[in-house]
């Protein structure tokens, strides 16, 4: 089912925390909703399932506006961060409550139940009750209640925020594979850039109460628009030069080295300030735009190894490079910037 | 066992004090069913005589003990319900609901909650008589439930803030009716506050004292405490003690049980909500 969200604006007193918003979702497609703390990732959430009333705007569900329809009428599915169980009932109960309410045959809810409860590998835990359950069999509950009753769309807000590094892992691709095997259009909330990037088709990057860029995976770590979607993606993240333009190049701040400017890339009018982004996979030994400095830190990864160059001007680029090649703190190196993958920015921050 | 032993002046000390009570204890419990040579302490005869309240009419004016007990339990049941139904509904609303001057009632409730009602009872009785309530059970039931209800609500506001907002939300998502909600998902998380609220205003009204004997005085409306007093003051200085020891034990005997049965319950008032 595909979701339009036209203008959406919402206020809570006299803050207003989102304004004249609009995205559509497509139907069968799985969104992350992916900003910091507080900038109306849950509130969008809310809005869609129907627990936030919109200040203005409209919402639609396939060409149907459901704008002032009922949370119990909408048929969204929601896994909460904290789960939301019901503490009183057992696995089983729990699942069953959606299909109770609508008063199911008893033959019915047991198939379905069964159904579900197989689909996300908690089959022989119907009778436990939600605390005698693990983090990750929980969360299995609360999605498997979600899906019982076939919602035309599935809400999840931090689905996974609760969960240890290597259950969070499991369970990215199993909500992955949950989703894609029901094919319904699940909007998954998150500040966690590698859980967008790993599980969703496309990701909405918001800001403030704004989606700042709405594209792939792919396309937003290769393509940002704006240097906080670049800042925004990528693990270890990307390192800023700032620096102004001089004569057709990039002068670096506080320094009297000038670097070429790729072709592609629009040059702003003299002397306007500019920031070159540089992701650390692209600064590397033998890459050709050489830039020398000193490793002043030295963080070990396992596979890899992350330097930081403290550059003649202050300035700091991040290299990750793959164990082995045993540099160390202090060294002097004069290392390379991939030229065709640098990300360079106005001084709105706009990409040029 | 070890640090027990240790503590016995402590236990010495707390044992001097409580004697009294235990020693009067004692002596009513058998004296409520001994017979006694006047002016010697030591019993000289097993006897139930005393306990003939129970089975005879003692010609006192009253209704009888079982028409008394009658009222006294009608008084603590119905105050109890209506505590609890009227807690439970009000806890509800302050915990979740956004209306209007909700600080201002959330404040009252502490305010009445420690208020002396005592002084409040010649308002009470005015107000009794211009209704037509006065010297009638249900009066001061309303009363009794009344004054007892902002501790009530409180309580189970505390209750209610405990249950996570969430779980709500999730049942509305699910389908369910707001009613259907609390109904099913919030009350039973709610459930032992509200056992603990039942009991304790049932025991609260049992042992109510000051509000019948002011506001329904008369026969009719009679409750076992104001039966007790009744039978000191008309007696006068021949008062019946044995048969006064044996009516109070009878009143004291449902408390004890109660309190036997359900303590753990009662416990969860100071527990705030969490299971054990
Ligand atoms: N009920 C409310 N009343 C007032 N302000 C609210 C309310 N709910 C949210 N806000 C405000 O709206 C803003 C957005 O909140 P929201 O919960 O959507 O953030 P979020 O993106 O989900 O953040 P997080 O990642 O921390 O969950 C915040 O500044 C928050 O303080
Ligand atoms: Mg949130």
């Amino acid at each position: 089912m595909r979701i339009s969200i036209e203008n959406f604006t919402k206020t809570f007193g006299d803050t207003t925390v989102i304004k004249d918003m609009s995205l559509e979702i497509r139907s069968g497609e799985m969104l992350a909703l992916l900003g910091p703390s507080g900038c109306g990732k849950s509130t969008t959430l809310f809005a869609i399932c129907g627990i936030h009333r919109m200040n203005g705007g409209r919402l639609l569900f396939g060409d149907k506006d459901v704008t002032r329809v009922s949370s119990q009428k909408r048929n969204v599915g929601v896994v909460f961060q904290n789960y939301a169980l019901y503490p009183h009932m057992n696995v089983f109960d729990n699942i069953a409550f959606p299909l109770k309410v609508r008063k199911e045959t008893r033959a019915e809810i047991d198939r379905k139940v069964q159904e579900i409860a197989n689909l996300v590998h908690i089959g022989e835990l119907l009778h436990r009750k939600p605390a005698q359950l693990s983090g990750g069999q929980q969360q299995r509950v609360a999605l498997a209640r979600a899906l019982v009753r076939e919602p035309d769309i599935l809400l999840l807000d931090e689905p996974l925020a609760n969960l240890d590094a290597k259950l969070r892992l499991e369970m990215r691709s199993e909500i992955r594979r949950i989703q894609q095997q029901t094919g319904i259009t699940a909007v998954l909330v998150t500040h966690d850039q590698v859980e967008a990037m790993s599980m969703c088709d496309r990701i909405a990057i918001m800001d403030n109460g704004k989606i700042v860029q709405l594209s792939s995976p792919k396309e937003m770590y290769e393509d940002p628009t704006s240097d906080f979607v670049a800042g925004f993606l990528g693990n270890p993240p990307i390192a800023f030069l700032e620096g102004k333009a001089a004569g057709g190049g990039f002068r670096l701040a506080n320094s009297e080295i000038t670097l070429p400017v790729p072709s592609g890339i629009t040059i702003p009018d003299h002397g306007a300030a500019m920031r070159f982004g540089i992701r650390p996979e692209f600064f590397q030994p033998n890459n050709g735009l050489k830039l020398n400095g000193k490793i002043s830190f030295v963080e070990t990864q396992g596979r890899e190894e992350l330097y930081d160059v403290m550059l003649e001007n202050g300035a700091v680029l991040r290299s990750i490079q793959s164990q082995g090649a045993g540099h160390k703190l202090g060294d002097e190196v004069s290392w390379g910037i991939a030229e065709d993958r640098i990300l360079a920015f106005g001084p709105d921050g706009r990409r040029l | 066992m070890q640090s027990n032993f240790r503590n016995w002046p402590v236990l010495l000390v707390l044992f001097v004090f409580s004697a009294p009570l235990l020693i009067m204890l004692t002596f009513l419990l058998v004296d409520a069913f001994t017979t006694k040579v006047p002016g010697t302490m030591i019993p000289n005869g097993l006897t139930f005589h005393h306990f003939r309240f129970l089975w005879t009419d003692l010609d006192d004016g009253s209704w009888g003990i079982w028409g008394v007990t009658l009222n006294t339990f009608n008084f603590a049941l119905f105050t109890s319900l209506s505590v609890s139904a009227i807690s439970l509904t009000a806890g509800y609303a302050l915990s979740r609901l956004a209306f209007p001057a909700r600080g201002f009632f959330l404040g009252s409730l502490i305010v009445l909650h420690a208020f002396p009602t005592v002084t409040l009872i010649i308002a009470i009785f005015l107000i009794l008589q211009l209704l037509g309530l006065y010297n009638t059970l249900i009066g001061v039931i309303v009363v009794k439930a009344a004054l007892e209800l902002p501790f009530g609500i409180w309580v189970m506001k505390g209750f209610y803030d405990t249950v996570p907002w969430e779980i709500e939300m999730a049942g509305v998502q699910d389908g369910a009716s707001r009613f259907t909600v609390w109904w099913q998902l919030v009350l039973p998380q709610v459930q032992p506050g509200l056992m603990a609220i039942l009991i304790f205003s049932f025991l609260s009204g049992w042992s109510e004292f000051i509000l019948p004997m002011v506001l329904a005085p008369g026969t009719e409306a009679q409750v076992l405490s104001t039966y007790l007093a009744t039978m000191l003051l008309d007696g006068g200085t021949q008062a019946d003690f044995n048969l006064f020891k044996a009516v109070g034990l009878f009143y004291a005997l449902p408390v004890i049980i109660i309190y036997l049965v359900f303590q753990n319950k009662l416990m969860n008032i100071y527990g705030g909500g969490t299971k054990g």
